[in-house]
């Protein structure tokens, strides 16, 4: 054993929790195998490219067969038929977008909807669209779609920067958090208290540790992401990876102040969801965060999450330049000193 | 040569409701090489002291100087000269045992090279073993070794042999007295009587967050005049009365443990005749006679005036 950089506190402490955490397989898969999983999981949910069909319920009435026929020749159409209680079933659970009733030569032809989910209203116009054609209806203007299956404007490309940034959050709060509350139970905080150790060694051994974890989770998302979906980050990756470290940073001092003063896994897990609910709803990892009311924007944007998101999709899918992201880099900066500061204060070593 | 440790008039009473005055005013000397041991029944307040004394804790009033020095000033000094080992330690499952000492070896800026530890307290061939694989006494060799990694010249073990099974617990009777060799000083807490009178040069014992008496073992028990135990049972119902045997010729104190009468007598071959003659004289039958030493045990009953089992309930009242 020879002394030296080898022996020095911050380097042993860094590496006994890296080999901690090597040696805790679970802790490994939930960091590394869930966000690959989630990602790949919604990427192919949401795949873009062919269109999907439209769900169409054909309900009992009049010339139901004539209705079916002509639906399934205009193509684009899944055509489901049954009771009129097996339409209204299959519309509620989702299975039809759309119920379409034919009525007496007098009666208006009747589309049953849900205005409020997606797709309902796309569905009824595209039936009604083929019905009118079908009885002769001629459009006076050309039309040609093309769908957005470029790269960058895909859902998956908005997917992305939103995994990193949960993954950077669930990381570094979990990581360092319950990490810091295990050893306080254990005593083994109060230990070192007895030692020569210094406290700020620990603390940076901690959040040091989380940063090499978290680092090389982010970059098999990236890598993943590019081969199988071919995501890639228009703006370049310097700025990434500013966004990623500083991110890492901020999440870990988050965890840090959140473990500086529990005793219980249960305070600790409880205070961890407290503060990463609202982020997992408002900071728009799965949807844009721009949807909810302007009355609550601001708020929405000072959440430590909010910037991380929305610089790496400013970067990822607009190509925006490390100068331009300054806001969202100055927000996460800010939370990570005044959490950093706080939580060293307030501390509790037993 | 100024002492390891002193202390002068220590209190501690933690808050809650009510508040617990855990030390009520304790005085202690360690003289630089000896080992002094801190005896006392659940919730006597020796952990307490002794984590006040390791700068864990701090007093509520009184001082603590360790090694000549004071924590309020030379906190990070004294650390470095000192190894402790907690009554509740669980060190890190997941590492082994020599990443374990390489680690708290690194905190200290002089010390041993954790192999060195490893073999102070002979566990070589588990070297390379993670802690959740070790047995309890096993890991409490170990907590020793992390205290003894930086090389110090005061070792704080609070109850280190707790919970272990005899063969385990002269282990670490065998590390302590080989540290002591080398001229180490330590301050140890312990319920166990027998390690106290084996290991300790001075022993304080310890109730109610005070010291009820503190000399060597040999001077304590000497000190109580009698330093022999009869004990003996009589048949059945027959009792005879509780002063009965109280003024026999050599008997200096007479109690009764859970049906067994104990005479503390000065000298065996005489009270032992006398007593025998007057259970036949009240035709009692005697089931059994026993006499042993006088130990700590009865040092703590003659000044607690209860024995060491009882003591947490005693507390509790
Ligand atoms: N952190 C604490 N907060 C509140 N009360 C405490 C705390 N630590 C100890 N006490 C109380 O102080 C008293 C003395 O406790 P202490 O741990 O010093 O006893 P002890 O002699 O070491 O007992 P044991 O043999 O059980 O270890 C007890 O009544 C205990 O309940
Ligand atoms: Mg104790």
């Amino acid at each position: 054993m020879n002394s030296g950089i080898l022996m020095h506190p911050l380097v042993q402490l860094f590496l006994a929790r890296f080999r901690e955490f090597l040696r805790t397989p679970e802790a490994v898969f939930w960091s590394y195998v869930f966000p690959l999983v989630m990602m790949v999981a919604l990427g192919l949910a949401f795949r873009t490219g062919d269109v999907p069909p439209v769900n169409v319920a054909i309900a009992q009435g009049t010339a139901e067969d004539q209705l079916a026929k002509v639906l399934e020749q205009r193509g684009g159409f899944e055509i489901i038929r049954g009771s009129n209680d097996d339409c209204r079933t299959a519309l509620r659970s989702g299975k039809a977008d759309v119920i379409v009733q034919l009525s007496e030569s007098d009666q208006p032809t009747r589309f049953q909807y849900d205005a409020a989910r997606p797709g309902g209203r796309d569905a009824r116009n595209a039936v009604n669209n083929a019905l009118q054609a079908e009885a002769g209806r001629r459009d006076p203007l050309q039309t040609e779609d093309v769908t957005a299956t470029e790269p960058g404007g895909r859902y998956i490309d908005f997917l992305v920067p939103g995994l990193i940034g949960m993954g950077l959050m669930g990381g570094g709060v979990w990581g360092v958090g319950y990490a810091i509350v295990d050893m306080r139970i254990r005593r083994v905080l109060r230990r070192m208290l007895g030692t020569p150790m210094k406290k700020h060694h620990f603390i940076a051994a901690m959040m040091a540790s989380r940063l090499v974890f978290m680092i090389p989770e982010i970059i098999v998302i990236l890598i993943l992401g590019w081969l199988m979906f071919g995501v890639v980050s228009y703006g370049g990756y310097l700025a990434v990876a500013m966004i990623v470290v500083l991110g890492a940073v901020e999440f870990s001092c988050i965890g840090l102040i959140i473990a500086s003063r529990a005793r219980t896994l249960e305070a600790v897990a409880g205070l961890m969801n407290l503060t990463m609910v609202p982020m997992w709803v408002g900071s728009g990892i799965f949807f844009s965060s721009e949807r909810f009311p302007d009355l609550v924007q601001p708020l929405i944007r000072l959440l430590p999450l909010t910037p991380v998101i929305s610089s790496l999709r400013l970067v990822m899918q607009e190509a925006a330049g490390p100068a331009d992201i300054l806001p969202q880099l100055a927000i996460m900066a800010g939370w990570a000193v005044v959490t950093f500061l706080t939580a060293v204060r307030i501390f509790r070593w037993d | 040569m100024t002492n390891a440790i002193e202390c002068r008039s220590l209190t501690r009473t933690w808050p809650g409701n009510p508040p617990v005055e855990a030390v009520r005013g304790i005085n202690l000397c360690v003289e630089q090489g000896s080992c002094f041991g801190v005896l006392g029944p659940n919730g006597a307040g020796k952990t307490t002291t002794i984590e006040i004394c390791e700068g864990l804790v701090e007093a509520t009033s009184g001082e603590a100087l360790v090694l000549g020095r004071s924590w309020k000033t030379d906190g990070p000094a004294i650390r470095e000269q000192i190894g402790i080992s907690l009554q509740e330690t669980r060190l890190s499952e997941k590492l082994t045992v020599l990443e374990t000492l390489t680690l708290f070896r690194s905190f200290y800026s002089s010390g041993l090279e954790p192999d060195q530890a490893i073999e102070m307290v002979s566990l070589q061939e588990k070297q390379h073993a993670r802690i959740r694989t070790l047995s309890g006494g096993q890991k409490q060799r170990v907590a020793v070794a992390t205290a003894l990694v930086g090389n110090p010249r005061l070792l704080f073990l609070d109850e280190p042999t707790t919970g272990l099974d005899p063969q385990s617990r002269r282990e670490i009777w065998k590390i302590i007295a080989d540290f002591r060799e080398s001229g180490g000083t330590v301050l140890l807490t312990t319920h166990y009587m027998d390690e106290a009178e084996r290991l300790c040069d001075r022993v304080a014992i310890f109730d109610h967050g005070q010291v009820l008496a503190e000399d060597s073992p040999r001077n304590l028990i000497r000190q109580l005049g009698a330093e022999h135990m009869v004990m003996f049972e009589v048949e059945g119902a027959q009792t005879p009365d509780p002063e009965f045997g109280a003024g026999l010729p050599g008997v200096i104190s007479v109690r009764t443990e859970s049906g067994t009468r104990c005479l503390s007598v000065s000298e065996v071959h005489v009270a032992v005749p006398a007593l025998l003659a007057a259970i036949a004289e009240q035709n009692l039958r005697l089931t059994s006679l026993t006499t042993r030493q006088a130990t700590l045990e009865d040092v703590f009953v003659h000044h607690a005036g209860r024995s060491l089992e009882d003591g947490s309930e005693e507390v509790k009242k």
